[in-house]
């Protein structure tokens, strides 16, 4: 089991024969992941990644055609919010959209719409989630995983691959690890993804990898105090040493007005009862510490 | 994007707020010559103009950024001295001349993004013209938050609604009036703040010399989305390249995110996260960050050998730590780029190389053969980096 994706996802790539839809896609079908159908309006009836994967002009028609149940988006920003409307239409459940540079104001009425729908929206600006061993959906390089029971969330893209790499490294395999991305408005918070995981029977430890700007962690944390005292729980929180009124690349990562801090962070999740590390390497180590024998 | 106030007090106008006249100085005879036609406004009650320091930084006013004068003379003395003044480092190249408000009563309105609840939000307060900062830590039962529907937007009905729970008394329709506007300018230039402080209660003169009070936007702050400049043409030439960093508008060049900081050990990695995370473990081994540089997903060979001469370009510079963990970045790509730069490079600075992920293998070989000094983990490449700044071998 694992939450987002797993044995029963059937994926549809909206801009699967874009030069990053096409990369990222012939990646996915590599570690196993059950791609079922891609979706280029006007190349309906192609197929694609040498033969393996049909194209549809829609993501109805893949829908129909295909039982797609979860859909992953490469297309360009102009054009990705409309993208995640037409795989809500389409009745798709778990929608990832990896487009950067969206303008947040458009992705307002779209966050609406897919909450109405019941559907949830991983990112934009987000390097997807893997389910190591039986689906990864997005950018994340497979090789830095390993099965197991630990529940990774991380609003970063590197930082998370840093991240899993060390827990991979120490023999800590994952459940699933969900990137939920750096924009200012994202379908999918950190308490969402902590959410899933409690519910989930094959997790049974969290790691949550965070940065300044926002309360996103704050109030993730607060809810895990409460609903999962007690299981092992670890944290990051990168941007420790960024100076305050600067936008450090990701479009909430800034401290302004004394708020969204590091060390409130660090504070908040220390009281949450989170092992807050100071460097992504000594993740696995408190783990361990927290009692974690996965 | 952040623009200047007389920039922002245009857009409002734009979409039909109430905002005073006035008029952008660069001389003072400009100022002058502005001052001479507000002066002898009648509507003008106060008989007085003000002259604003136009800069992008907060804190104007205790900065000598913001003057009254009563003469011409005066107005012209006045905005010499505040064009001749650096405001928090940042030069006053214009200044915004207009007439003295008779403020009767301020308040505050804003809008802008919550990330929180994913919708936008306006701010309102009977207690103006202070930061609303400290009114949210003195006083937050004086802070009314209204949030806006995304699919219906703010309806008459919801205005009104902001506009009594704010207070703005006998002026409730313009202040209903005012948030709908707002909201507007908010959307027709893909804002993510568009603040009022103060929205204020002014009186003025009829021409008969009788008082008369409107409610008006005497200031204006307003931030835009950079994802979304692209599709505004007009707004990108609203950028003060005053306000930046040289530095900053190379990066910007280059796709490159880019900020100079105060260290000495350069850095570049890609991902923000990851570059936080850098500057963080550079700091805990005894070292300072000179900047925080993300050369962003799947960046070539060109970009990281322009990562590499903005970041010697600081002469603070002395080790220069590079950490890659390859997704769609590919490892061999930087190291060519890394090459490369190394090559053209006037001034000899040690780097510590970190490539991971995707093809490090391909790009250990080629650093190895260009004799690099390499790290295997992101907390060994740390300390190396801070030793090398310090000018001892790890």
């Amino acid at each position: 089991m694992s939450i987002l994706i797993g044995r029963d996802t059937r994926l549809v790539v909206q801009g699967i024969t874009g030069r990053e839809g096409e990369f990222h896609s012939r990646a996915m079908l590599e570690y196993g992941t059950p791609l079922v159908a891609g979706v280029t309006p006007g190349k309906g009836g192609l197929m694609a990644l040498d033969g393996k994967v049909p194209v549809f002009d829609t993501v109805a028609e893949a829908v129909r055609q295909t039982g797609a149940n979860t859909s992953c988006i490469f297309v360009p920003a102009g054009g990705a919010p409309d993208a995640v409307l037409e795989s809500v239409a389409a009745g798709v459940k778990v929608i990832f959209c990896i487009t950067e540079g969206i303008p947040a104001l458009d992705m307002i009425p779209v966050v609406e719409m897919v909450r109405l729908a019941g559907a949830q929206l991983i990112g934009p600006n987000c390097p997807g989630a893997t389910s190591p061993g039986s689906a990864k959906v997005g950018i994340i390089p497979g090789s830095i995983h390993r099965e197991g029971r630990v529940g990774v969330v991380s609003r970063s893209g590197t930082l998370t691959y840093e991240a899993v790499q060390a827990m991979t490294d120490a023999g800590l395999g994952q459940s699933t690890c969900v990137g939920i991305g750096g924009d200012p408005v994202i379908g999918t918070q950190h308490i969402d993804v902590l959410k899933l995981f409690a519910e989930d029977p094959d997790t049974d430890a969290l790691v949550l990898i965070g940065e300044i700007g926002g309360s996103a962690e704050e109030e993730a944390a607060a809810w895990a105090a409460e609903h999962l005292p007690d299981m092992p729980k670890v944290a990051f929180i990168a941007g420790r040493t960024a100076p305050e009124g600067k936008r450090m690349g990701h479009a909430g990562a800034i401290i302004s007005g004394g708020k969204g801090t590091a060390a409130s962070k660090v504070t908040a999740l220390e009281a949450a009862g989170f092992r807050v590390a100071g460097s992504p390497t000594e993740l696995p180590a408190l783990l361990r510490e927290a009692g974690y024998r996965g | 994007m952040k623009i200047h106030e007389a920039d922002a007090k245009s857009l409002l106008v734009a979409q039909g707020l109430p905002v005073p006249a006035w008029a952008v100085a660069r001389t003072p005879t400009q100022a002058r010559e502005a001052a001479v036609r507000f002066l002898a406004d009648p509507a003008n009650a106060t008989k007085k103009v003000v002259i604003k320091a136009q800069v992008l930084v907060g804190g104007r006013g205790k900065a000598g950024g913001v003057k009254l004068a009563s003469t011409a003379d005066e107005a012209e003395d006045v905005a010499a001295q505040i064009l001749a003044l650096e405001i928090k480092g940042l030069p006053v190249r214009r200044v915004l001349v207009g007439p003295a408000a008779e403020i009767v009563k301020e308040y505050y309105l804003s809008v802008l993004l919550d990330r929180a609840t994913k919708r936008l939000m306006f701010i309102g307060s009977a207690e103006g013209g202070v930061e609303i900062e400290q009114v949210a830590v003195e006083n937050p039962g004086a802070i009314v938050y209204e949030h806006v529907d995304p699919l219906l937007g703010l309806p008459d009905f919801a205005a009104r609604e902001l506009a009594f729970k704010v207070g703005f008394g006998a002026h409730w329709k313009a202040g209903a009036a005012i948030a709908k506007g707002l909201l507007k300018t908010m959307l027709a230039n893909d804002a993510d703040l568009v603040e009022i402080n103060p929205l204020a209660v002014i009186r003025e003169h009829n021409a008969d010399g009788t008082p008369v009070e409107r409610l008006v936007c005497l200031d204006a702050k307003i931030t835009l989305d950079d994802s979304a400049l692209a599709r505004h043409p007009g707004l990108e030439e609203l950028r003060d390249l005053d306000a930046e960093d040289p530095a900053d508008v190379e990066a910007r060049r280059y796709d490159l995110t880019f900020i100079k900081l105060d260290g000495d050990i350069g850095c570049m990695v890609n991902g923000a996260g990851l570059a936080m995370t850098t500057m963080d473990l550079v700091n805990r081994a005894g070292g300072q960050p000179a900047n925080f540089l993300d050369i962003g997903g799947g960046a070539k060979a060109d970009r990281v050998a322009a990562a590499m001469r903005l970041i010697l370009e600081d002469p603070a510079v002395k080790a220069i730590l590079v950490n890659i963990f390859g997704g769609i970045t590919r490892g061999d790509e930087v190291a060519k780029g890394l090459i490369e730069a190394r090559a053209q490079q006037v001034r000899d600075v040690p780097m510590v190389v970190r490539i991971v992920g995707t093809n490090a293998a391909e790009a250990a070989a080629l650093l190895e053969a260009a004799h690099f000094v390499t790290a295997a983990s992101l907390d060994e490449a740390a300390a190396k980096a801070v030793a090398a700044a310090k000018g001892v071998a790890a």
